[in-house]
């Protein structure tokens, strides 16, 4: 019995067209007006609303460094009670059964007010460098 | 979705908790068909009961226009389980796999990027659903290994027709597995770390 053989997808499929602003406005004219998504989100504040996100990762490692400020919001409170610890943003979204990019907008929220601290940044680099592989494989060993 | 004071939200358990040592997580992705096992795989080495996140996406962000805005767009949700091992107090690995369709992870920002690298899992009785994940990791430059999940009743290809048949290079390890066994799943991941190893090493010589 032969297994099915994969085809390589070459010649590479066409890079998708670069975005066309001018299209875009023409679509807003014929159609109703955009519709922003992150809209679908009333939670997150004023502060970051125009603004950059913070640089935030699925592992990266937020730990509360404040008191609980009388203003927050649900959703802050509840962030900051439960990264007492440290805990990744992954974790949080799982435990605070919110998407990971609302997770994110409230993180930068609270990054930019000083009430979380987000841990080393992930290394954003290609490849891993050889000492970081060499612990991971020491801690796998000792499963 | 609904996030109302009255709710109470469930953090981590007391023994669930990283302690305060912990300063880096890093990544591993584990890629492959519907009920390959990945989230099996996941369970079965995590130090965490498996965690699920999410992320909505538009399928205006799906095809190749990049018709914004349009009406014709529906929001969807890709999930994501994940577990966690603890490597050191300093370092935390994490594993994510999902039962969603591959297509989307691959629109999920930031999941492959800075990923150590990628296990794909392979069910042998339906090897060519694994077909377009291995090209897109190929495209996009994602170190990965391969490893078969040995179910009772599915064909055994040796391991060179295997790969001829995934027209894959002779240094990408293949190896088999049982997910459902710890061990198992920790040598896969052994498997990729050697490799990503050896990649680190070829690209900087000591």
């Amino acid at each position: 019995m032969t297994p099915p053989r994969r085809r390589r997808r070459y010649p590479k499929e066409n890079p998708p067209p670069p975005p066309q602003p001018a299209g875009e406005d023409a679509e807003a004219q014929d159609g109703p007006p955009p519709k922003n998504p992150e809209r679908l989100y009333i939670i997150t504040g004023a502060a970051v609303e125009d603004g950059e996100r913070a640089p935030i990762d699925l592992v990266t490692l937020i730990v509360a460094s404040a008191e609980l400020p009388p203003s927050a919001t649900p959703e802050q409170s509840a962030l900051l009670r439960i990264c007492q610890a440290p805990l990744s943003v992954a974790e949080i979204s799982a435990y605070l059964n919110l998407p990971f990019s609302v997770v994110t907008v409230l993180l930068t929220e609270l990054l930019a007010a000083e009430l979380v601290q987000a841990r080393a940044p992930v290394v954003r680099q290609a490849r891993a460098d050889r000492s970081l592989l060499e612990a991971v494989m020491h801690g796998l060993q000792k499963l | 979705m609904d996030f109302k004071n009255s709710d109470p939200v469930t953090g981590p358990r007391t023994e669930d908790h990283l302690p305060h040592t912990a300063e880096a997580g890093v990544k591993i992705v584990i890629v492959g068909g519907f009920g390959v096992g990945k989230t099996t795989m996941v369970g079965s080495v995590s130090e965490i009961r498996p965690l699920t996140t999410e992320e909505t996406m538009t399928q205006a962000g799906i095809g190749v226009d990049d018709n914004y805005g349009s009406d014709s767009k529906t929001a969807t949700t890709v999930a994501m389980d994940f577990g966690r091992i603890s490597i050191t107090d300093q370092l935390v690995l994490y594993l994510f796999g999902t039962p969603g369709q591959e297509r989307f992870w691959f629109l999920w920002n930031g999941l492959f990027e800075g990923a150590l690298g990628a296990v794909v899992l392979l069910d042998t009785r339906r090897l060519e659903v694994s077909f377009d994940v291995i090209g897109r990791l190929e495209e996009r430059g994602v170190p990965f290994v391969v490893a078969v999940n040995t179910f009772p009743d599915a064909p055994r290809y040796p391991v060179e027709e295997l790969r001829s048949a995934l027209d894959l290079p002779r240094e990408i390890p293949i190896v088999e597995c049982d997910v459902r066994r710890r061990a198992s799943s920790r040598d896969v991941l052994m498997t990729l770390l050697r490799f990503l190893h050896s990649l680190a090493r070829a690209k900087a010589p000591a």
